[in-house]
């Protein structure tokens, strides 16, 4: 007996801020006109994807004390963005990442309920928070979080802003004009909220939108950001595009929906993964390989040797061997305003390790930053990639992924048109939009206001994550 | 008679939910279930922009609208609810082409790092059309959304300690200001490079820390967002008194007043002209706009009626910050070329009903303007400060 196909659900992150962007490429276009978010959104939607991604960084990162000139520099607004797409799509869902420690909820709370209306029902909040006083500079309170607090903020932040959410049950605007009653509530948007972080009381002034909520995200990783995800996420952005990882971290999250009284379908698990197609698997590889050297140029190269050796590496040539002094182990680090370099726990291992790496297989600084980077989660001919994406999903490694093309904003093209079709083909893929909102395309039931407002305990959100 | 013509005026038009008199939403034209759709907004916007306005203002706020000035109400039979204004003004950029978009945005809770980020977007959504209008909000009921500030109640009449509590509300709005424009210089027009021989994207040189240090908050800079398409996209204001006037002359390149005649006009114009020498800003272009409510109908005792039925619907004669004009588009037009004799250079008209006296104002009041020559016949710039005479600022950061 086998089990029915799972439909796959594809979403559309507009390139971002590292260098999985080649912006050298002579077809790479602006990361900041809008003509390039619209060019991107209407690829999206022609193939039918459930939404758009788009990342946020609230400080401009700096290296050595400078600003970090090799990767794209630079992005609009969030939100503002995401209005502007609801105008030149119908269906596509709009997903913005927007942090909750250097906002307030009642103005996340109306601008995500009024990009809901405005959208007719397509919003999405990818949760983050920030982690350093870095970020804070730009703010009124500077950094004013301890950092063992943050995610506890951003945990009571969501929960708070649902709260807000559901201070409008959604029948309250009789607008009658020939009895003239506006309201039938006169206290409709009434709230009350005391805890640790937010003591706020009063009216919200956004009556219920579309979706009652927006569709909320989670890209979390720990113990406890997994627990938070099974209580009260309703998808997770992750980062395990391989299947063994893919399949284990699948596992792990959705067997604790159960406690939740949940179901498995009612959290979706949507890795990042990048992709190169080419005429041929040959082809592709080939390709994948060069834009692996485009990402990592050679200054780029002694700029990430530099997260891990956390020192001036300037003098070292790119094509040399790899410095034989030994990283510097301390709490300031020479990146600031990145959050990947805390991936690195144990600089003086890993840079053992990395030597070794590279006098085994005879690789220059470059060649070793190339190797040990992500590789394309996946490479090959449209039919290769099609037949690879579909087996992760069926193989329970995810639900579907959340594509990161390394171009814009024509790096999708290729995908929808020669991709998408594929797996319309195959019954795995919508070949139409079957709703109208969001929550439709991800097989989300609609809150209701006066039920199902909790949210977990343990740390809600993830580092502030400018994606992959 | 002189014989130089008379300049050209400058309209804009303000929204408000279904229009500025609080019974408007029981108006046939006025569609109170549409108010919190795109659609709504996006048909009201195309209409001002049919009448070639140079922009549209819309209003919000961080709390229900109230009858009451300080405090909130309770009353079920006006509207209620709004929905961001940025955020409107950007689902519409990109159904218009020509008209500006400025929406309120309000100083005292905000961030000026997310405001300043948000309107640049705005500038590259609509290519150059955006603005802002910034707001106070001294009501204690809106502070307590926040819980990161009290705002005392300033008690009307005003007394000593209210005007010491304004002035300070507005001294932050201008340093709010002053943050918002340093972020829209902080990147030169042309930082980005993408320079493949280097390797580098940007030119780091060319991005400037802002480093403002007030008495209300600091902010380090850069933007994340590189200069927007008008270099400084539009900063607007209203004022009623002394204390406004200065944010006006420190700060906005349009200012909205509400004098009641000409002289009334002139003497406002004066106050605000020496406060911009004070501030230093003497040479620097400063629109000033009278604000007035309208009720436009083919006859004034049609106009004066609508208003009658209007206030009998409210419950009671509305009563507002600016004038209220009841009448014919000719007899507008008449008000309007005897108000500018004060010095003022446009007009922000508040339709009291926004789906009758909207397209009133682009029918009936445009047409009227153009053929005494006080109005364009096409729109003749790309941007909205090139609408409104105003050359792209030079940036302050940037070398001479």
């Amino acid at each position: 007996m086998s089990k029915p196909l799972k439909q796959i659900h594809l979403a559309a992150h507009f390139p971002g801020v590292n260098n999985t962007t080649v912006w050298s490429d002579p077809a790479a276009g602006s990361h900041i006109e809008f003509s390039s978010f619209a060019h991107f959104a209407r690829t999206a939607e022609r193939a039918k994807f459930d939404f758009l991604f788009l990342a946020e960084g609230l400080r401009l990162r700096e290296q050595g004390g400078t600003l970090y000139d090799l990767d794209v520099v630079g992005r609009p607004d969030t939100f503002t963005v995401l209005a502007a797409l609801a105008a030149v799509t119908d269906r596509l869902g709009l997903t913005g990442t927007i942090n909750s420690t250097f906002n307030e909820p009642y103005e996340v709370a109306r601008q995500f309920a009024s990009l809901d209306h405005l959208s007719a029902g397509r919003s999405a909040w990818n949760v983050v928070t920030s982690w350093d006083a870095f970020t804070g500079e730009n703010f009124r309170r500077g950094g004013f979080l301890p950092q063992q607090e943050r995610y506890s903020r951003a945990e009571e932040f969501l929960a708070t802003a649902h709260e807000l959410f559901d201070s409008w049950r959604g029948d309250e605007i009789l607008a009658d004009q020939a009895t003239g009653t506006f309201l039938r509530d006169a206290r409709a948007g009434a709230f009350v909220h005391r805890g640790q972080h937010f003591d706020i009381h009063g009216r919200f002034n956004v009556p219920r939108s579309p979706q009652g909520r927006p569709v909320i995200f989670q890209a979390g990783d720990s113990d406890e950001g997994r627990e938070f995800a099974a209580s009260s996420a309703d998808a997770i952005f992750s980062r395990y595009a391989t299947l063994k990882e893919g399949q284990a971290f699948y596992a792990d999250v959705k067997g604790r929906l159960d406690r939740y009284g949940r179901r498995p379908d009612q959290l979706l698990i949507l890795p990042a993964a990048t992709f190169v197609l080419g005429d041929s698997d040959q082809e592709a590889a080939e390709l994948a390989r060069e834009v692996r050297r485009q990402q990592v140029s050679g200054a780029t190269a002694i700029k990430h040797l530099e997260f891990v050796w956390n020192r001036d590496l300037s003098a070292y040539d790119p094509e040399g061997p790899l410095p034989d002094v030994d990283p510097v182990v301390s709490e300031d680090h020479i990146s600031r305003g990145r959050a990947q370099v805390r991936m690195y726990r144990d600089p003086i291992a890993i840079a053992r390790e990395w030597r070794q790496l590279a006098e085994a297989n005879q690789w220059s600084i470059r060649d070793l930053v190339i190797n040990t980077g992500n590789r394309q989660t996946f490479v090959g001919s449209p039919a290769t990639v099609a037949r690879t994406l579909n087996d992760f999903v069926q193989a329970d490694a995810s639900d579907g992924f959340i594509l990161v093309p390394h171009i814009t904003p024509g790096g999708l093209d290729a995908f929808a048109d020669t991709v998408v079709p594929l797996l319309q083909e195959q019954g795995v893929f919508r070949g139409d939009y079957a709703g109208t909102t969001l929550r439709d395309h991800l097989g989300l039931a609609h809150p209701d206001a006066d039920t199902d407002t909790g949210t977990g305990s343990g740390p809600a959100v993830a580092s502030e994550r400018a994606a992959s | 008679m002189s014989s130089t013509p008379a300049s050209p005026l400058h309209l804009a038009v303000a929204l408000d939910g279904t229009g500025w008199h609080p019974a408007s939403w029981r108006e046939p034209a006025a569609r109170p279930r549409d108010l919190f759709t795109a659609g709504y907004w996006a048909d009201l916007v195309a209409e001002a922009e049919r009448g070639l306005i140079d922009f549209v203002t819309i209003e919000d706020g961080l709390g229900p609208q109230s009858s009451q000035v300080l405090d909130p109400d309770e009353r079920t039979d006006q509207v209620r609810g709004r929905l961001d204004a940025v955020l409107v003004a950007s689902r519409v950029a990109p159904l218009t082409r020509h008209i500006g978009l400025v929406p309120t945005v309000v100083s005292t809770h905000t961030e000026p790092f997310h405001i300043s980020k948000a309107i640049a977007t705005l500038d590259y959504v609509s290519t150059g059309r955006a603005g802002l209008r910034v707001q106070i909000s001294a009501r204690p009921d809106e502070a307590a959304h926040f819980g990161r500030r009290t705002v005392h109640r300033i008690e009307p009449p005003a007394g000593p300690a209210a005007q010491d509590a304004l002035a300070e509300l507005l001294d932050e709005a201008a340093d709010h200001v002053e943050v918002v424009r340093r972020l829209w210089d902080s990147w030169e027009d042309d930082a980005e490079i993408r320079d493949t021989a280097t390797g580098r994207f940007i030119d780091r040189d060319k991005l400037h820390y802002i480093d403002f240090e007030g008495r209300h908050f600091s902010v380090k800079g850069p933007s994340i967002t590189p200069r927007p398409p008008q270099g400084q996209p539009l900063v607007t204001a209203l004022a009623h008194g002394s204390a406004g006037y200065r944010l006006i002359a420190r700060q906005a390149d349009v200012g909205y007043v509400t004098p009641r005649d000409a002289d009334q006009a002139r003497a406002i114009v004066a106050e605000i002209r020496a406060e911009q020498r004070t501030a230093g800003r003497a040479t620097e272009p400063l629109h000033l706009f009278g604000d007035l409510l309208v009720l436009l109908d083919d006859s004034g005792a049609e106009a004066a009626a609508r208003r009658e039925r209007l206030d009998a619907l409210a419950g009671e004669p509305y009563t507002g910050d600016a004038p209220v004009f009841t009448g014919t588009a000719s007899q507008l037009a008449d008000l309007l070329e005897e108000l500018a004799g004060g010095g003022l250079t446009g007009f922000r008209l508040r339709p009291a009903v926004a789906g009758h006296d909207l397209p009133r104002v682009t029918r009936d009041l445009v047409p009227e303007l153009q053929r005494r020559g006080r109005f364009r016949n096409a729109y003749e710039a790309g941007t909205l400060r090139g609408l409104l005479g105003l050359a792209r600022p030079a940036n302050r950061y940037a070398a001479a």
